[in-house]
């Protein structure tokens, strides 16, 4: 079960498994395919416009 | 709601917009390609092109997974369900792509067909389920996002024993596209179609990861940045390329870490090769027969393949003469360049397949940006 900003939806997990519940889950056609990770995001906020000094992040 | 929010602040927006003003530099223009539509609606809805400086031009990709749909592919499911009484299930937007004979499938249910939108590949299954006595086709389209839910639902019906079951498989790569792209004369020979680097596409990039761009940047020199689908993130990538440029290098970077790494969802990517293999070739709308460029059925599973079931042969179908889609999927012409944008072709009627879905560069066009065409004039 997720929560889409208020609209309660049964989606499916069998593609991200390790999924529990309290995650952030990325919803595609009803299923999960990624989980967001909270470090990751904060990172990204503060890189926003930042000097180049922050670039580089390789994949 | 959280992780969506933050990243849509009109301040920092401003803030990246002022960044990419003062890095980008005044003596050369920069075009980038973002290849998904997903990216395409964000840029036309939160206006992200107008933050742009003047020498900063997007072009607008083939990565809307309904606009790459050829014509003849929407026949072969108009004719399940009216020539073989079958139950079609699909995805929203493919309802109203245009077909022959002034077709869509959602003209077809209206002469009887039984043609019936799912959310998800799931939900047809369960329709199947519900009525054992029909044959019933789940017509599946999409990139690598929408690719792992279809081979779940082939598995499952597999394991249920389902009988009555199959999938009319369309589902198409994004890696071979953008080699096409790279490939194609316009970009290669004449350069009509400058590409200086890729925004690479966000729920894609999950599935399949960071690693298959890679070969984008070492062997054509292109800069690739993964971006989330939120504006700022579109933004923030869009002056990770600008930097890139200047810089003279060409690496695959990644905006979007909070959900993509570099070997992507391998559950999901085990899932698909266990049902799927590759198509020697594909006709794309607008690219035409593209090499290895989507994927078929695995003969292990040929009872849940629709076109083994059915006899349903593909027939390539020319796309309406007027119609510009082909040349604006490959980044050649603006959507304004098309005669028949806006007038004859509209959202509740279109003609060409970038005016169905609001990924498409034409709906996204006219639904945020078509009144900044019109010059303001004073009375």
């Amino acid at each position: 079960m997720v929560n889409l900003g208020g609209i309660r939806k049964e989606v499916s997990i069998e593609l991200v498994p390790e999924a529990q519940v309290g995650d952030y889950v990325i919803v595609h056609v009803g299923h999960a395919i990624g989980m967001i990770d909270p470090d990751e995001a904060e990172r990204t906020l503060a890189l926003f416009g930042e000097m180049s000094a922050a670039t580089g992040v390789s994949a | 709601m959280k992780y969506i929010d933050e990243f849509r602040d009109g301040d920092v927006a401003r803030k990246i917009a002022d960044r990419l003003a003062t890095e980008a530099r005044g003596d050369r223009q920069y075009s980038f390609m973002e290849f998904c539509g997903g990216h395409t609606h964000a840029i036309s809805r939160y206006g992200v092109s107008e933050l742009l400086p003047t020498n900063v031009r997007m072009i607008h990709g083939p990565g809307c997974p309904v606009c790459v749909l050829p014509i003849g592919r929407v026949d072969m499911a108009i004719k399940l369900a009216l020539e073989h009484d079958v139950i079609v299930c699909t995805y929203g937007d493919t309802m109203r792509v245009p077909a022959s004979d002034s077709l869509s499938l959602t003209k077809a249910k209206a002469r009887g067909g039984d043609i019936r939108m799912v959310y998800s590949a799931a939900d047809a299954l369960t329709v199947a389920r519900d009525n054992p006595e029909r044959q019933v086709v789940f017509f599946a389209i999409g990139f690598e996002t929408t690719t792992p839910p279809t081979a779940l639902a082939i598995l499952r019906a597999q394991r249920e024993g389902l009988k009555n079951f199959s999938v009319l498989c369309c589902h198409v790569l994004t890696p071979s596209a953008i080699t096409h792209i790279l490939e194609s004369p316009e970009v290669r020979q004449y350069g009509t179609v400058p590409i200086d680097g890729f925004i690479g596409p966000a729920h894609v990039s999950i599935v399949i990861g960071a690693a298959p761009y890679e070969h984008f940047a070492e062997e054509y020199r292109k800069p690739v940045v993964i971006a989330g689908f939120e504006p700022l993130d579109v933004m923030q990538a869009i002056l990770m390329l600008v930097r890139q440029v200047n810089d003279g290098r060409a690496h695959v970077e990644n905006e979007f870490t909070r959900a993509v790494d570099r070997d992507g969802n391998l559950a999901a990517q085990q899932k698909v090769s266990e049902v799927f293999e590759l198509r020697p070739s594909f006709e794309w709308r607008g690219l035409g027969e593209v090499p290895y460029s989507a994927l078929k059925i695995r003969p292990a599973f040929a009872e849940f393949d629709a076109e083994r079931r059915f006899d349903v042969g593909y027939k390539p179908v020319a796309d309406n003469k007027a119609c510009e889609c082909g040349a604006i999927l490959r980044g050649v012409k603006k959507p304004t360049d098309c005669k028949i944008f806006g007038t004859v072709c509209t959202p509740e009627n279109p003609v060409g397949s970038c005016m169905v879905s609001s990924e498409g560069a034409c709906a996204a066009h006219y639904a945020y940006g078509r009144f900044k065409d019109i010059p303001v004039v004073t009375a």
